[in-house]
């Protein structure tokens, strides 16, 4: 395990800026998450650490040493994609065995069946290490994947939406595996998603990509409850964040450039109306069991709130809205505090 | 993956009736195609005036009685003796011997149908190895690289196919004349190599640019330079596309004729000029003829046959969930 540094790196694919002065540092054992919609430049990010595309500006460093000129092979970085991830003409164990067999590793061949046989249990695929690697079900294909990267100890493993193709229940289970093996072996991990429960649950840091830019990074709390734009602000959340003119609201206090104000279905306080600052009318509910969704029309603006299911709350009441921990931003979308 | 995904009871598999007449059309079609293979094999075991005789003889031992003169004769040579010499010779020593006396003759030597099988078997098979071999570096050079110009060099390699080979036949045989390539084995290679060659880049593209390259990329990320990775992930998962140009490549040179009758003679001459020749001698010999062609279809059958397994498209692709 080593540090990884990105300084000022960027790439183009023609017409598109995939990575624009990216600097980035993992630290050793440290599992960091790059959270961003397609196209944003994160799997780039991933592609110019491990030697795939090589950068046109910046540097990249592994453990202290410049790599920037170094083929994949001579880094000691391993990868997991997202698909194709095994090779179909081998099995199982010769997936598991590939990397250690390589002329750079070249490892005998007692220990290559020791190692493939620690990471088989781990990842509890021993009774399919003979299969073919076709003959697998998807969740285990993933698993041999993620397997293929454990066998080795490399610098730092690099996870490009290694569960995105998965179903939803096989996706949380692994995800917890994922994490729990990270912290087992206190591997580095930079991991790439467009899932913010991945992002949230896996990562000691996230950092937020928009258009190859890093716009923020910080612990998964910080990058929630203090996000620097509106950008930000909308990538975590489920529902997402309630964006409201600044007019909605016109007794709060508020910084003087705030022209929008972002609120949290859950900084929100409703109440039947009365005393409240701001009155709307309940136009739908999405019960989802364990919680509603209050959709409100506050002057024809829609709000998401989440609420209580024994609110006692029904469609077309009248209530009251309040902010609980409003965020400001600027006309450009930048937070003012 | 599709093998995984089967039902006992799929809508879209075809009925019983269906997989019948569709079972039977092809029966009957295997039975009109393979007719004339069989008339040929059956000739090679006549006797000469058997495999003239009308109405023909079709069922062997009902019909007539089979013999090996066929191919006696195409291994021999043989010439005519008169009756007084005959009767001055020793008993025969061998079958063949025995059915050209009866004839007679006396068998003077080996014919050159061998020399002429093995010079087909050498240029077929070095031209097939060479032209999948190149075909295969260019396909993926052209699938995963960026070359300059690749759609107009693309263009180019198929565009060596727009004619018939033979319309360049003058200017070849000019050719090869001075650079003393005539009636050579090499020449003859390099040629059917130069008519395959774009046959294989084609077709092995295609076959290549099926495999995602995020398998290449694994490999060298696992440790592989790129050559290794190509090696040991690339050429394996295009076995199926490889054998298939194989043995396209091998039927063009294999039955190539036109360019062996203008370009060799003697030392490099293939099987298919050298099978009429036998006809000439001693009246029309059918059954020689008959013989030359059947020894002459069991190289590409016996190589179709042993690779057939590889035919067999989809077992490499059910790992890649697209």
């Amino acid at each position: 395990m080593a540090e990884v540094t990105l300084t000022q790196v960027s790439k183009r694919f023609g017409a598109v800026q995939a990575a624009s002065d990216l600097s980035l540092t993992i630290a050793d054992g440290e599992f960091v998450v790059l959270l961003g919609p397609t196209g944003a430049g994160k799997t780039t990010a991933l592609r110019l650490i491990a030697g795939l595309e090589a950068p046109d500006d910046g540097r990249i460093f592994i453990g202290g040493a410049d790599v920037t000129a170094l083929p994949p092979a001579a880094r000691d970085v391993t990868f997991v994609f997202q698909q194709y991830s095994l090779y179909p003409h081998l099995s199982v164990f010769d997936n598991l065995a590939f990397p250690l067999r390589s002329p750079t590793r070249r490892t005998p061949e007692d220990e290559i069946r020791r190692a493939v046989g620690h990471v088989a249990k781990l990842l509890k695929i021993e009774d399919k290490l003979q299969n073919r690697a076709t003959q697998l079900s998807g969740g285990q294909m993933q698993r041999v994947a993620i397997g293929r990267a454990l066998v080795r100890s490399p610098s730092i493993y690099l996870m490009d939406e290694p569960l995105s193709s998965l179903d939803a229940k096989l996706r949380a289970e692994l995800r917890i595996e994922l994490k729990h093996i990270q912290q087992d072996l206190g591997a580095t991990i930079l991991y790439v998603t467009h899932d913010q429960t991945e992002a949230m649950t896996l990562a000691s840091r996230i950092g937020v990509i928009n258009q190859g830019r890093l716009v923020q990074i910080g612990t998964p709390r910080s990058i929630y409850e203090d996000p620097t734009d509106i950008y930000v602000a909308t990538r975590l959340g489920s529902p997402g964040i309630n964006l409201l003119p600044r007019a909605l609201f016109p007794d709060l206090e508020a910084p003087a450039s705030t022209t929008t104000i972002g609120v949290r279905t859950e900084h929100l306080a409703i109440a039947k109306a009365g005393n409240g600052a701001v009155t709307g009318k309940v136009n739908w509910i999405e019960r989802l069991g364990d919680q509603n969704h209050l959709h409100i029309a506050v002057n024809q603006q829609q709000i998401v709130s989440l609420v209580d299911p024994d609110e006692g709350l029904d469609v077309s009441d009248e209530v009251s809205v309040s902010l609980l921990k409003p965020l400001f931003f600027d006309a450009d979308g930048q937070r003012v505090r | 993956m599709s093998g995984a995904l089967s039902t006992a009871h799929s809508v879209v598999a075809p009925s019983g009736r269906v997989k019948l007449l569709a079972g039977t059309i092809v029966v009957l079609y295997a039975l009109v195609a393979i007719v004339p293979l069989l008339w040929i094999g059956l000739t090679s075991i006549k006797t000469p005036p058997d495999s003239i005789s009308y109405p023909p003889k079709v069922v062997p031992f009902l019909h007539f009685e089979p013999s090996i003169e066929g191919y006696c004769n195409l291994f021999n040579t043989r010439s005519r003796q008169t009756a007084d010499y005959l009767a001055s010779l020793p008993p025969a020593n061998s079958a063949c011997e025995e059915i050209t006396r009866s004839r007679s003759m006396v068998v003077v030597g080996p014919s050159n149908y061998v020399p002429r099988f093995v010079n087909s078997l050498i240029i077929a098979f070095g031209s097939t190895l060479l032209s999948v071999g190149l075909g295969t570096c260019a396909a993926y050079a052209f699938s995963r690289f960026k070359v300059p110009l690749k759609d107009d060099l693309l263009f180019f390699i198929l565009s060596t196919r727009m004619m018939p080979p033979i319309a360049v036949a003058i200017p070849i045989f000019l050719m090869y004349r001075e650079l003393g390539l005539s009636d050579t084995r090499l020449g003859m290679i390099l040629l059917y190599t130069s008519v395959n060659v774009s046959l294989a880049v084609w077709l092995l593209k295609g076959f290549i640019d099926e495999i995602p390259r995020e398998y290449e990329e694994a490999a060298m990320i696992d440790g592989y330079t790129r050559l290794q990775a190509f090696r040991k992930v690339v050429l394996p998962q295009a076995t199926t596309g490889i054998v298939a140009t194989a043995i396209f490549c091998l039927i063009f040179a294999w039955n190539e004729y036109a360019f062996a009758v203008l370009l060799t003679s003697g030392t490099a001459q293939t099987a298919p000029p050298f099978i009429p020749i036998i006809i000439g001698e001693g009246g029309q010999d059918w059954p020689a003829v008959a013989a030359g062609t059947t020894l002459f279809l069991i190289p590409i059958l016996v190589f179709t046959v042993l690779l057939r397994k590889h035919l067999l498209r989809g077992i490499t692709f059910g790992a890649v969930r697209k």
